[in-house]
C-alpha cells in the first residue's frame, strides 16, 4: 500500500441559507457533511454519487478552492485546511482541477498558447527554453498540434478544448488532479480519447488522481478504488473491483442495478432494484442513516442511529446497519467492531 | 414492408440556410414506425437528431428552414400540410417530451393548470373534469399526492418531478405518437430508471408509437425494438436491437460501441476511441461523411473519399451506408472488432 499524498478527516462545507433584507442565516446546505478518506500516490480515485450529493464541493474543498467548515485537510503531511491565499501559493502548482465545461472554462478571448502558458506567469516559473515551447511541448503531449498555439478556443471541437483545459492543467506539473465531469460534455466518441489521455499522462506523469463523475462506467473503467457519496456524507469505498463486483451498501446496490446496459439480450434477465423517490434535500436531509426514506431494508435503526463508516472487509468500508454481501463475521478485519 | 406504416418519413431533408452557408442538418433521412413500437435515435451531437423531432411536430415550419420529402402520419402528409393543420394534430396526434422540461413548462402557470389546458386544447370538457382527469395523470407518472402538488409551479418541483409531469402533459391526451428527445439526461440514475419503466408502462397502456432520442447507447437497448444510427444528417445504420448490438456492420457504429466502457463486461485496458471529431455539416466531408475519422477507408479503394454510399439493405431489413461488401464487414466485426470488445470477457 502506498503513501497517502492527501488525507481527510471528518471534512465539512456547510453553505449558509439567508433570508429577507438582513440576510438572516435561517439554515445550512450541508452539501459536504463529515467525509474521510485519503488519496494514496499514484492512484486514482473515483467519486461517485447523484446531483447535489456534495462531489464537487469535495473537489473544491481538497484543491482548496474553499474553505471547510469542519474538518482537516492533510496534503504532503502539511494541514492546508484554514492556510491563507499567501500561503496556498505553492499548493496551487501541486494541486489543480479540471473542469467539467470545456466551453465555458476556457477565456474565448485568448489563443490557446496564452491560456496554457498563463500558469507559468502567474506563477512566475523560470522555463528552460521559454515559455513558448514549454507550452508546446505540453500541446504535443495532450495529442495537440504545435501551431495550435495562436489559435481561440472557438475554433476546437469540444474533445479539443477538453484537451486545451488538461494541457493548462499540466502546465505547473502537479502532482494531484482532481478532475470534475472530465468526460460528460463530450460526445460519446470523443470521451474515449479523453479517458486515454488522461490514463496516459497519468503513466507517463506519475500523477494522482481524483475523478469525480456521475457515470459509473467511467469511473469504474478508470479508477483503482471508489467512493460513493449520498448526501454528503460517504456510504461506501472500496477497490474499484470489489465495489463493482460485491457493493455493500444499499444504495450502491441501487445505483449499479440502475445503469442502463446496452445489450439487448441481457434486458428481460436483469434483475432491477427501483428506489422510490428522488433524493432528499441536503438542506433538510433525514436524520441518522440519510437513505433510510429511499431504502426498502430500512429499519426502525435506521432512522435513530446513524452507522459509521467501517471497514467490513479488507478496504472495504461501509456506512449501513445491514450492508448487503457482507462477508461472515469471522473474515472481517478485526477493527470492523459488531456492526454487521 | 410495403403496408402502410403509422409512421413513415421519406427522404426528408431540413436544411437551414446561414449567413456561413447552408447547414443540412437532415439529409435523406427515411425510417418508420408501427404503433406500440420503439425506435431508437442515437448518434453524434449535431448529427440531426432533435431536427428531425422537431421537423416531425412541424416545429421547423414558417421559419427560414428548408424541407423537402415526407412524413406519413396515419395516412396523412404532413411536410405539405398547413402549419394550423399540423398545429391541430399536437397533443392528441403526435406529443413530444424535451430535453429540459424547465424551458418547456411555462414559469408563471401552476402544473395542473398546464395539463388542464392541454387536455381542454383537444376535449370540450368543464375544468372540474379536466383537473380530474389531470389529477389522475399526475397520479399515473407517479408524482405523490397529486391533488396537493396540482396548484405547484414547475420550479418548486424537483428535475425527476418536472419530468414525470412533463410527461404526464405529453401523455394527457393520449397521442399516438410519442418522441422523448433526451428525456433522461438531466436526471440520476436512479430517477432515470424510473421514468424509463414509466415510459415503457404507459406506451404498453396506450399502444403509442414511441421515438426515444439519446446518446446513452444503454437507454436505447432497454427501450427499443428498432435502432436508427447517425451520422452528418444521415442514417448509416438502421435495424433492429439485435442488429445494431449484436451484429452492427457500419464503422461507425464499432466506434460507438468500443468508445463506451460497461458494466456488464471486464474493464478492458484501453477503451478504443474514434479518432478525430464530428463532421462540419456546412462543409460535409467529400464521399462518405465519417471518411476522415473511419480506419477502414483504406480498404474501399479510394471510394470513402469519392463516392457517397447508398443506404444499403444488408439482410432482413438491416440497413447499412458503407462502402465495403457485406462479406467484408462481417468478417471485420467478426475477427478485429468483437474479439477486442470483448477481449476480457
Ligand atoms: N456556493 C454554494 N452555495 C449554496 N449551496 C451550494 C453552493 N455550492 C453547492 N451548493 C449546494 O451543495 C450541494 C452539493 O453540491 P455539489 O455541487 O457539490 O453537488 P454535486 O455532487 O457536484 O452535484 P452534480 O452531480 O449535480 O454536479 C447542492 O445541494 C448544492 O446546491
Ligand atoms: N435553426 C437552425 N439554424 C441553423 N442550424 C441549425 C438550426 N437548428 C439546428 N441546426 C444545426 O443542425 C445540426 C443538427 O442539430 P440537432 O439539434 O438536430 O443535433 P442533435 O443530433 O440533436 O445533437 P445533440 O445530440 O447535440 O442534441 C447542428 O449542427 C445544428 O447546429
Ligand atoms: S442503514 Fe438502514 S436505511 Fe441506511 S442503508 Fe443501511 S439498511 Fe438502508
Ligand atoms: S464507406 Fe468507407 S469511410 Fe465510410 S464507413 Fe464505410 S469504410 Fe468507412
Ligand atoms: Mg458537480
Ligand atoms: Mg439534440
Amino acid at each position: 500500500m502506498s503513501e497517502a499524498l492527501l488525507s481527510v478527516d471528518g471534512l465539512q462545507k456547510h453553505f449558509p441559507v439567508t433570508k429577507g433584507l438582513l440576510k438572516r442565516q435561517v439554515g445550512a446546505v450541508k452539501a459536504v457533511d463529515g467525509i474521510s478518506f485519503e488519496v494514496r500516490k499514484g492512484e486514482t480515485l473515483g467519486v461517485v454519487g447523484e446531483s447535489g450529493c456534495g462531489k464537487t464541493t469535495t473537489g473544491r474543498l481538497i484543491t482548496r478552492l474553499i474553505e471547510p467548515t469542519g474538518g482537516k485537510i492533510v496534503f504532503e503531511g502539511r494541514d492546508i485546511s484554514h492556510m491563507s491565499q499567501g500561503k496556498l501559493r505553492p499548493l496551487r502548482r501541486d494541486v489543480q482541477m479540471i473542469f467539467q465545461d470545456p466551453y465555458s472554462s476556457l477565456n474565448p478571448r485568448h489563443t490557446v498558447g496564452a491560456i496554457v502558458g498563463a500558469p507559468f506567469r502567474i506563477q512566475g516559473v523560470q522555463t528552460e527554453h521559454g515559455v513558448k515551447r514549454a507550452v508546446q511541448d505540453i500541446l504535443a503531449l495532450v495529442g495537440l498540434n504545435p501551431e495550435h498555439y495562436n489559435r481561440y478556443p472557438h475554433e476546437f471541437s469540444g474533445g479539443q478544448r477538453q484537451r486545451i483545459g488538461i494541457a493548462r492543467t499540466l502546465a505547473l506539473k502537479p502532482k494531484l488532479i482532481v478532475a470534475d465531469e472530465p468526460v460528460s460534455a463530450l460526445d460519446v466518441s470523443i470521451q474515449a480519447q479523453v479517458v486515454n489521455l488522461l490514463e496516459d499522462l497519468q503513466n507517463e506523469l506519475d500523477l494522482t488522481y481524483v475523478v469525480i463523475a456521475h457515470d459509473l462506467s467511467v469511473v469504474r473503467h478508470i479508477s483503482d478504488r471508489v467512493a460513493v457519496m449520498y448526501l454528503g456524507k460517504i456510504v461506501e469505498l472500496a477497490d474499484q473491483k470489489d465495489l463493482y463486483k460485491s457493493p455493500m451498501h444499499p444504495y450502491t446496490n441501487a445505483l449499479l442495478s440502475a445503469v442502463p446496459i446496452p445489450d439487448v439480450k441481457g434486458r428481460q434477465g436483469r434483475e432491477r432494484i427501483r428506489l422510490q423517490g428522488d433524493v432528499p434535500s441536503p438542506l433538510n436531509p433525514p436524520p441518522a442513516c440519510r437513505f433510510h426514506t429511499r431504502c426498502w431494508k430500512a429499519q426502525e435503526i435506521c432512522k435513530q442511529v446513524e452507522p459509521p463508516l467501517v471497514e467490513l472487509a479488507t478496504g472495504h468500508e461501509v456506512a449501513c446497519h445491514f450492508p448487503e454481501n457482507a462477508p461472515a463475521k469471522g473474515d472481517a478485519p478485526a477493527e470492523a467492531g459488531a456492526t454487521a | 414492408m410495403t403496408d402502410e406504416h403509422f409512421l413513415d418519413v421519406k427522404d426528408l431533408r431540413i436544411h437551414f440556410p446561414t449567413d456561413d452557408g447552408l447547414v443540412k442538418s437532415v439529409d435523406g433521412l427515411s425510417f418508420h414506425l408501427e404503433r406500440g413500437k420503439t425506435l431508437g435515435i442515437v448518434g453524434e451531437s449535431g448529427s440531426g437528431k432533435s431536427v428531425t423531432s422537431l421537423g416531425i411536430l412541424g416545429l421547423h415550419k414558417g421559419g427560414h428552414a428548408k424541407i423537402s420529402g415526407e412524413i406519413w402520419l396515419d395516412g396523412e402528409e404532413l411536410v405539405s400540410a398547413s402549419l394550423d393543420h399540423v398545429r391541430s394534430l399536437r397533443g392528441k396526434k403526435m406529443a413530444m417530451i424535451f430535453q429540459d422540461p424547465l424551458s418547456s413548462m411555462h414559469p408563471y402557470y401552476s402544473v395542473g393548470d398546464q395539463i388542464v389546458e392541454a387536455y381542454r386544447v383537444h376535449n370540450k370538457v368543464t375544468k372540474q373534469v379536466a383537473r380530474k382527469h389531470a389529477i389522475d395523470m399526475l397520479d399515473r407518472v407517479g408524482i405523490p399526492q397529486p391533488e396537493r402538488r396540482f396548484d405547484s409551479y414547475p420550479h418548486e418541483f424537483s428535475g425527476g418531478m418536472r419530468q414525470r409531469a412533463m410527461i404526464a402533459m405529453a401523455l394527457v391526451n393520449n397521442p399516438d405518437l410519442l418522441i422523448a428527445d433526451e428525456p433522461t439526461t438531466a436526471l440520476d440514475v436512479t430517477v432515470q430508471a424510473q421514468i424509463l419503466d414509466l415510459m415503457r408502462d404507459l406506451q404498453r397502456d396506450f399502444n403509442a408509437a414511441l421515438i426515444i432520442i439519446t446518446h446513452d447507447l444503454g437507454v436505447v437497448a432497454e427501450l427499443s425494438d428498432d435502432i436508427l444510427v447517425m451520422y452528418g444528417g444521415k442514417a448509416i445504420e438502421y435495424g433492429t436491437g439485435a442488429d445494431i448490438f449484436e451484429r452492427p456492420e457500419h464503422p461507425y457504429t464499432w466506434g460507438l460501441l468500443g468508445s463506451m466502457p460497461r458494466l456488464d463486461r471486464e474493464p478492458t485496458e484501453r477503451l478504443l476511441p474514434i479518432k478525430g471529431s464530428p463532421p462540419s455539416l456546412i462543409n460535409v466531408p467529400s464521399g462518405c461523411a465519417f471518411h476522415p475519422r473511419c480506419a477502414f477507408e483504406p480498404r474501399t479503394h479510394g471510394k470513402g473519399k469519392s463516392e457517397v454510399p447508398e443506404l444499403i439493405e444488408s439482410e432482413g431489413g438491416h440497413l447499412v451506408r458503407c462502402h465495403l461488401t457485406r462479406d467484408e464487414r462481417r468478417a471485420i466485426w467478426e475477427t478485429e472488432i468483437k474479439p477486442n470488445l470483448e477481449a476480457t470477457l
